[in-house]
């Protein structure tokens, strides 16, 4: 009797032990930054499949927001919506319905800016997936990451994205890439460089049926 | 001193060399070769006598297993008689105490019914009337011829008429005696049938009784040869034990399946309760909460039933005064029927949360909501459901209990086969390692083979002699050896007759 009691004091031990030293939390926090800058704004009906599907996929605890990149993307004000769901699965569906409204207000009265700051979009981004605390952070930049910054804003320095997943989404081709396709390819392992280099892990999903991919380490 | 300055050594042709120092080894290896043999033959020796030591002790450890093996399948079958015993024992006691305590009832009901069976058979006795004694007489004058007297014969025949009267007068009574006893004979016949049927009961409770005999005796002769320790009966209570096994063990199987469909019920609506994001060491808590709600339905089923007297896990229970079990009864039902009613609340709600996930997967993907007819059955059903699995779970109890006790006697077995397995391996590698030393023996010879000829041819023999000589005793202990293992005393002669015989 004493032998099973210390066994068993042992496996539950060894069990705390092994749970404690996985003390990486399991929530999600999805960060997705929409271009509304010239043309890209038609692109935005596929943005808000891409939204619901996030709303489809995420649960009690994780984080979604949802960000303009305009010409200054580096502040609060761009951010259209942003939600942790309530750990009541009931509560967590009327959130998921307050926030389709919401996005869908918003792209109907979307305007587009003339500058593009993707850096700077991205840098709140980090900001604010760093304060959910949450376990997985994803960037989702839809966009065709040209950035065009107002003269005097400084974006040219390293972004923190330590265990941040970056996901360019759409990334169209524009007029200049099918001159020159060398441009499109430069541009994408420009960012690939910069998350890299900021900690991250980048990641490329223009086939917008294949979403699954989406919320996937690595 | 490296390799090519020792082949250099005697010579500077390194073929002389090797020759110098194989003649030198050789020489070496002759004048140790006696001292080599007893090194090689001793350590073998030691290894045989070690494995088989330890082969000896782990035997030891299989009989005491087996021992405790048949003392525990004994005990699982004097348990089991006991059971079975006690029931018949009551069934007898009911059939004694409904049927038979009513049997000088019965006794004085046939004996009653008899007595007046006998009174209308003793009035229904048949009495012919006699004749009037005159009869004859008057019959005699009838017979007289009537010679042609008017007056005579009118007479004879008044006389005559007489005659038939008095016969038609008899035959009338006696028709109606007889339709009288007749009717007495009706009577009797219901009372004979009571007087059948009665006996028929009594006969039908006999056979009972008398089967119930039959059978207590067939199993008070289990008993009687369980309590002598009979090796039969072990026998065939561990195959019985067996069966047992691998029967409770698929029950099981199927109340786990059962347990994870129950779970599956609950644990989403239990994050409404308990919330769907803290965890407990990496497990959910609405996880942990609706398997601590299942496990505590099988505790409570295990209670239950062992307040019932249907399982014997818990002694304690077992020995309670019959108004404590019924207390406990009345608890652990409360408990669980309280379980299953919050299992099929959170059934439901599980249900209305998949409907309202539904309709916003639905809305995300930009269909219309539709309302699905008959939407209330799997409603129902899932309510059922959490209802009745709990119940279910609760008879969980009873394979468990058959298999706990039909696991002591399968893991005493297991063990068994296992150590019967390691003993035969010991012993083999013990023998191996003691041939291996033979062998290594016969190699050494070979590699000194010259200066053995040269002895041989030197003492006038052909061949060396050692080997057979020492070899014979040997065989002949190794035999003895393995009728006598276990004596240790003996083990310690041969070595010495061995010792002796290999110098």
């Amino acid at each position: 009797m004493k032998k099973l009691l210390i066994t068993l004091i042992l496996v539950v031990v060894s069990v705390s032990l092994m749970a404690c030293s996985e003390n990486k939390p399991r929530t999600k926090a999805v960060f997705m930054l929409l271009d509304t800058s010239g043309t890209y704004t038609q692109e935005l009906q596929k943005a808000q499949k891409i939204v619901n599907y996030l709303l489809g996929n995420l649960d009690s605890g994780d984080s979604l927001a949802v960000a303009r990149i305009d010409s200054g993307s580096f502040s609060e004000k761009d951010i259209v919506t942003k939600v942790t769901f309530d750990p009541k699965p009931s509560v967590t569906n009327e959130q998921k319905r307050r926030f389709k409204r919401r996005m869908d207000d918003f792209i109907s009265t979307v305007k587009s800016s003339p500058y593009t700051d993707i850096s700077g979009g991205v840098l709140q981004a980090s900001e604010y997936l760093n304060e959910t605390g949450a376990g997985h952070r994803y960037i989702l930049i839809f966009s065709d990451l040209e950035e065009e910054l107002i003269k005097g804003h400084i974006r040219n320095f390293d972004i923190p994205l330590v265990d941040t997943t970056v996901v360019a989404l759409n990334v169209t081709k524009l007029r200049s890439d099918n001159v020159d396709p060398r441009d499109y390819l430069n541009r994408l392992d420009a960012w690939a460089a910069r998350v890299s280099k900021g900690g991250g892990t980048w990641k490329v999903v223009n086939d917008l049926e294949r979403l699954d991919k989406l919320l996937t380490t690595g | 001193m490296n390799e090519v300055n020792l082949l250099t050594l005697w010579s500077e042709s390194p073929a002389i060399s090797l020759v110098v120092w194989t003649i030198i080894t050789m020489c070496v290896l002759y004048i140790a070769r006696a001292p080599a043999h007893q090194l090689i033959r001793a350590s073998t020796r030691s290894f045989r006598a070690g494995a088989r030591l330890f082969a000896r002790s782990i035997n030891q450890t299989i009989s005491r297993l087996n021992n405790r093996n048949k003392e525990v399948i004994l005990s699982l079958g004097e348990d089991m008689i006991e059971r079975k015993l006690e029931r018949e024992f009551h069934r007898v006691n009911a059939v004694v105490a409904k049927d038979l305590g009513g049997y000088p009832a019965l006794h004085r009901r046939i004996n009653d019914t008899v007595k007046k069976i006998e009174d209308d058979y003793q009035n229904a006795t048949e009495t012919p009337p006699s004749p009037p004694a005159w009869l004859d007489a008057v019959e005699s004058v009838a017979k007289i011829p009537r010679n042609g007297d008017g007056r005579v014969a009118k007479i004879l025949d008044d006389i005559q008429g007489t005659i038939e009267g008095a016969h038609r007068d008899t035959i009338d009574t006696y028709r109606k005696s007889s339709l009288k006893r007749h009717q007495l004979l009706k009577q009797m016949v219901p009372n004979w049938r009571k007087v059948s049927q009665r006996m028929e009961e009594v006969k039908s409770n006999m056979v009972d009784l008398e089967s119930r005999a039959k059978f207590i005796d067939n199993h008070m002769g289990t008993y009687e040869k369980i309590r002598k320790s009979d090796d039969g009966v072990a026998r065939t209570l561990t195959s019985s034990s067996l069966t047992q096994f691998f029967v409770a063990g698929l029950v099981l199987l199927i109340a786990i399946f059962g347990g994870i469909v129950n779970f599956q019920l609950i644990a989403l609506p239990m994050s409404e309760m308990v919330g769907g994001t803290s965890e407990i060491g990496g497990v959910r808590t609405a996880d942990i909460a609706a398997l601590v709600i299942i496990m505590v339905e099988i505790a409570m089923g295990l209670f239950l039933l062992e307040s019932l007297r249907i399982t014997r896990l818990f002694p304690v229970i077992g020995t309670m005064d019959d108004t404590m079990r019924k207390r406990m009864i009345i608890i652990t039902l409360t408990i669980l029927t309280t379980l299953a009613a919050v299992e099929a609340s959170l059934a439901y709600m599980r249900d209305l949360l998949a409907l309202d996930r539904e309709a916003l997967s639905q809305s995300l993907a930009g269909i219309a909501a539709v309302q699905t007819e008959f939407r209330w059955i799997p409603s129902v059903g899932q309510m059922i459901m959490g209802f009745l699995l709990p119940f279910a779970l609760a008879f969980v109890a009873i394979p468990l209990e058959s298999f706990i006790h039909a696991s002591r006697t399968i893991i005493g077995l297991a063990a068994i086969g296992l150590l019967r397995s390691l003993s035969f391996t010991i012993r083999f590698l013990g023998n191996l390692g003691y041939n291996i030393g033979s062998v290594l023996i016969t190699l050494y010879d070979i590699v000194v083979f010259i200066p053995l000829r040269i002895e041989g041819a030197m003492k006038g023999y052909q061949h060396a002699p050692r080997k057979p000589k020492a070899e014979k005793p040997v065989k002949q202990l190794s035999k003895k050896e393995d009728k006598l293992l276990g004596n240790e005393s003996l083990i310690a002669t041969k070595a010495e007759a061995t010792d002796g015989a290999v110098s």
